[in-house]
C-alpha cells in the first residue's frame, strides 16, 4: 500500500510539473521580439489531472498491478542451480528498466533454498541466487546502490511440504521494493 | 479480567511443562558402573536431589542404577558396610541428606563410596536456595561422574536451541538434561546458529527480524543484545574465538559469502580471511584459536577445509562423498564432527584428525548442527523424528544414543554450552 501511495504522489508531482513547461509557448516570445501584432497572453492551463483510486484507472502502481509484469516478483530455480532461467528474463528486464527509469527506487532481493542440508550453507546458496539477480539487473542498467541482495536460506519456505513439489516453490529469489519490507 | 489473566497464566504454566525435554538412553556402553543412590533424608521438602543425580548418571550411559532397600534412612554420616553393598553388586554408593535452615535456605551434604575398594571418596556440602535444587543435584552428579570416569561431568552445563511453533521462534536455554528451559529471545522471524561465548554468559546468533540475517551478541543475564554484524547484504554463521573477544562471521558485503573476523563488541573494522569467489561459511575455531575449519564449495561440491587464521592457503579436510558440512572440532582438538550426505541421508560423522578415520554416528536421515559437550564425550544434534525437529545426542564413539521425545514444537539449532566456572 505504501508503494501505491508513493507512486500516486509521484504521478501527481509529475502532473503539476508538466504544465509549467507548456506555459511559455514559443509564439509568445516570437511575438514580443518581432513587435508585430497584439500582445498575447497565455491562457492559464485549466488541465485537471484525475487521480483514480478505484483500482481500475491508470494511476494504479505498475509494481502491484496484476496486469503489469512488475507485479511478478519471484524467480524459481532448479535444484542446485543459481542462474536465472530464460523464462524469467523478461521479468528481470522489466524490473531493471523500472529501476533505471526510477532512480530513487530501491530493491531488496531475498534468495531462498529448499530445506535440504545445512541451514548456514543454505544461506550461502540463497546468497548466490540473489547475487545473480542483482548482477543481471546491473548489467541491464540498474545502479548498484539501488539493490541489496540477501539470503534467507531455507528459513522462509513458501510451501511447507517435504517433497519436490514444495522444494521447487522454495528455491527462489523474491523481489521487494522499499516500503514492502 | 483477573480470571482471564489467571487462566492465561495457568495455560502458560501447563504449556511450559509439556515443552520439557527428556532425554532417553536408547543404547548404552558395554560396561557400566553400578551405582546405588539412597534417597537423601529431608529432600522431600525441596526436590528429589537423589532422583535427579540418578537420572543424570544413567543418562550418560556410563552408569546403571542399583536398587536401594527401603529399610532405614541412611545419611552421609551413617556407617557403611562395604561387603553388604558389594553383595548387592554395587560398585559405588551415594549417601546424603538435606536440612532446612532458619533463614529459608537449605543445606545438602553427600558422600561417595567406592564399595569395591572399600574407600570413602569424600563429598561436598552445599548451601542453596530452593530454586537451586536442580543445579545442586547436577553438581553432585558431576562430582560422582568425575571420580569414577576421570573426566569432568557436563550435567551442570547448559544448552541453547531454537523452538519454532507456527511463526513463533524461541531461543531457549536449558540445563544439559533439557529441563528448566527459559526463553532468551522470542521473535516472529527465524533465529539460527546460536553460539556460546567461552564465558557461558553470552550467545551470538543470527536473527532475521530485519528481513535479512544479522548477527547479534546477547547477554543472557540481562537480555541486552547488540547487532555486531549488520552490514549491507547477509550476515551469518557466528563462531567465537577462544579469547571471547573475536567472532568469525560470514558476510556478503564484499560479494558472495566470505569469512571475516570482527570484534565481539561490534567495535573496530572487519578483517576478511581467505576468500575464494565461492561460498565460504560455517567457520569454527580450533581450541587453540589458530585454525579455522569451514565449509566451502570451492572444489565444486560442499566440503570442509581449514586455514590458519593468520593467513595462508586453505587445505581440504574431507574427501569422501559430495556433501560434507557444519564442521565442529572437539574440545581436545582431536576429532571433527560434521554432517555428511550418505545415500541421500544427512548424518553426523566424526573424523579422527590424526588417523583420518571417519565414522558415521547416526542412522537418522536429516541430522543438523552437531555440537560437542565441553568434555568431548557426547555430541548434541538436531534431527527429524515423525516430521518434527527433535534433539538427539550420540557419544563421540557412537556407542551411546539419546533421544528427546516430542516437545510441542519444532526443535532445531542446538548448541552445547561451555563448562561453568
Amino acid at each position: 500500500m505504501r508503494v501505491l501511495i508513493l507512486i500516486v504522489s509521484a504521478a501527481l508531482a509529475a502532473c503539476s510539473a508538466a504544465p509549467t513547461q507548456e506555459q511559455s509557448p514559443a509564439e509568445v516570445t516570437d511575438a514580443q521580439k518581432t513587435g508585430t501584432g497584439p500582445q498575447t497572453k497565455p491562457v492559464p492551463d485549466r488541465q485537471v489531472a484525475t487521480v483514480d483510486l478505484t483500482g481500475k484507472g491508470a494511476a494504479r502502481s505498475p509494481l502491484t498491478d496484476p496486469n503489469s509484469i512488475l507485479s511478478r516478483r519471484s524467480i524459481y530455480y532448479d535444484y542446485d542451480k543459481f542462474d536465472v532461467k530464460d523464462q524469467y528474463r523478461e521479468l528481470v528486464e522489466a524490473h531493471a528498466r523500472f529501476l533505471r527509469d526510477n532512480p530513487k527506487f530501491k530493491m531488496l532481493i531475498q534468495g531462498n533454498t529448499d530445506e535440504r542440508g545445512s541451514r548456514e550453507y543454505n544461506i550461502g546458496l540463497g546468497q548466490k541466487r540473489s547475487d545473480g539477480v542483482k548482477r543481471m539487473l546491473m548489467l541491464l542498467g540498474a545502479r548498484e546502490d539501488q539493490i541489496e541482495s540477501v539470503s534467507l536460506g531455507e528459513e522462509k519456505p513458501k510451501a511447507e511440504g517435504h517433497d519436490e513439489a514444495a522444494w521447487s516453490q522454495n528455491r527462489r529469489s523474491d523481489i521487494l521494493y522499499e516500503g514492502e519490507y | 479480567m483477573r480470571t482471564l489473566l489467571a487462566a492465561l497464566l495457568f495455560f502458560c504454566a501447563a504449556f511450559s511443562a509439556s515443552a520439557q525435554l527428556t532425554i532417553e538412553v536408547t543404547g548404552a556402553g558395554a560396561k557400566r558402573i553400578a551405582i546405588a543412590i539412597a534417597p537423601f533424608p529431608g529432600e522431600s521438602g525441596l526436590a528429589s536431589i537423589s532422583g535427579i543425580v540418578r537420572t543424570d548418571l544413567e543418562r550418560s550411559g556410563l552408569f546403571r542404577s542399583v536398587e536401594v532397600p527401603a529399610s532405614g534412612a541412611m545419611t552421609e554420616a551413617s556407617n557403611v558396610s562395604y561387603a553388604e553393598w558389594r553383595a548387592r553388586q554395587a560398585d559405588a554408593l551415594v549417601l546424603g541428606s538435606v536440612a532446612a535452615r532458619q533463614d529459608g535456605k537449605f543445606e545438602v551434604r553427600f558422600k561417595l563410596f567406592d564399595t569395591q575398594k572399600s574407600a570413602d571418596l569424600s563429598g561436598i556440602a552445599f548451601t542453596l536456595s530452593r530454586d537451586q535444587a536442580r543445579a545442586t543435584a547436577h553438581r553432585i552428579a558431576d562430582y560422582i561422574y568425575e571420580k569414577f570416569t576421570g573426566e569432568k561431568g557436563v550435567f551442570s552445563t547448559r544448552i541453547a536451541f531454537v523452538v519454532k511453533r507456527g511463526n513463533r521462534h524461541e531461543l531457549q536455554i536449558a540445563d544439559a538434561d533439557g529441563q528448566g528451559e527459559e526463553s532468551a529471545l522470542v521473535s516472529n522471524e527465524p533465529i539460527l546458529s546460536p553460539a556460546w561465548a567461552p564465558d557461558g554468559r553470552r550467545l551470538a546468533y543470527v536473527s532475521m527480524e530485519n528481513k535479512k540475517p544479522v548477527v547479534y551478541v546477547h547477554s543472557l543475564a540481562d537480555g541486552k543484545r547488540q547487532a555486531v554484524a549488520h552490514f549491507r547484504g547477509s550476515n551469518s554463521a557466528p563462531a567465537w574465538a577462544p579469547d571471547g573477544r573475536t567472532l568469525a562471521v560470514v558476510l556478503s558485503i564484499e560479494g558472495g559469502s566470505q569469512i571475516f573476523l570482527i570484534n565481539a563488541d561490534g567495535s573496530g573494522a572487519r578483517r576478511r580471511i581467505g576468500g575464494s569467489g565461492s561460498i565460504d561459511t560455517e567457520p569454527f575455531f580450533s581450541p587453540d584459536g589458530q585454525t579455522l575449519y569451514f565449509t566451502s564449495d570451492r572444489g565444486g561440491s560442499a566440503q570442509i577445509y581449514r586455514m590458519v587464521v593468520s593467513g595462508g592457503d586453505a587445505q581440504r579436510v574431507t574427501f569422501e562423498g559430495t556433501y560434507n558440512v557444519s564442521p565442529r572440532v572437539s574440545p581436545d582438538g582431536k576429532l571433527l564432527a560434521y554432517v555428511t550426505r550418505n545415500a541421500g541421508k544427512f548424518q553426523v560423522a566424526v573424523l579422527d584428525l590424526a588417523t583420518r578415520q571417519t565414522q558415521i554416528l547416526t542412522d537418522s536421515d536429516r541430522d543438523e548442527s552437531p555440537s560437542f559437550a565441553p568434555n568431548g564425550r557426547m555430541i548434541l544434534l538436531a534431527t527429524i523424528n515423525s516430521g518434527r525437529g527433535v534433539l538427539s545426542a550420540v557419544s563421540a564413539d557412537g556407542r551411546i544414543k539419546q533421544r528427546v521425545p516430542y516437545t510441542g514444537g519444532d526443535v532445531r539449532e542446538p548448541a552445547w554450552g561451555p563448562f561453568i566456572k
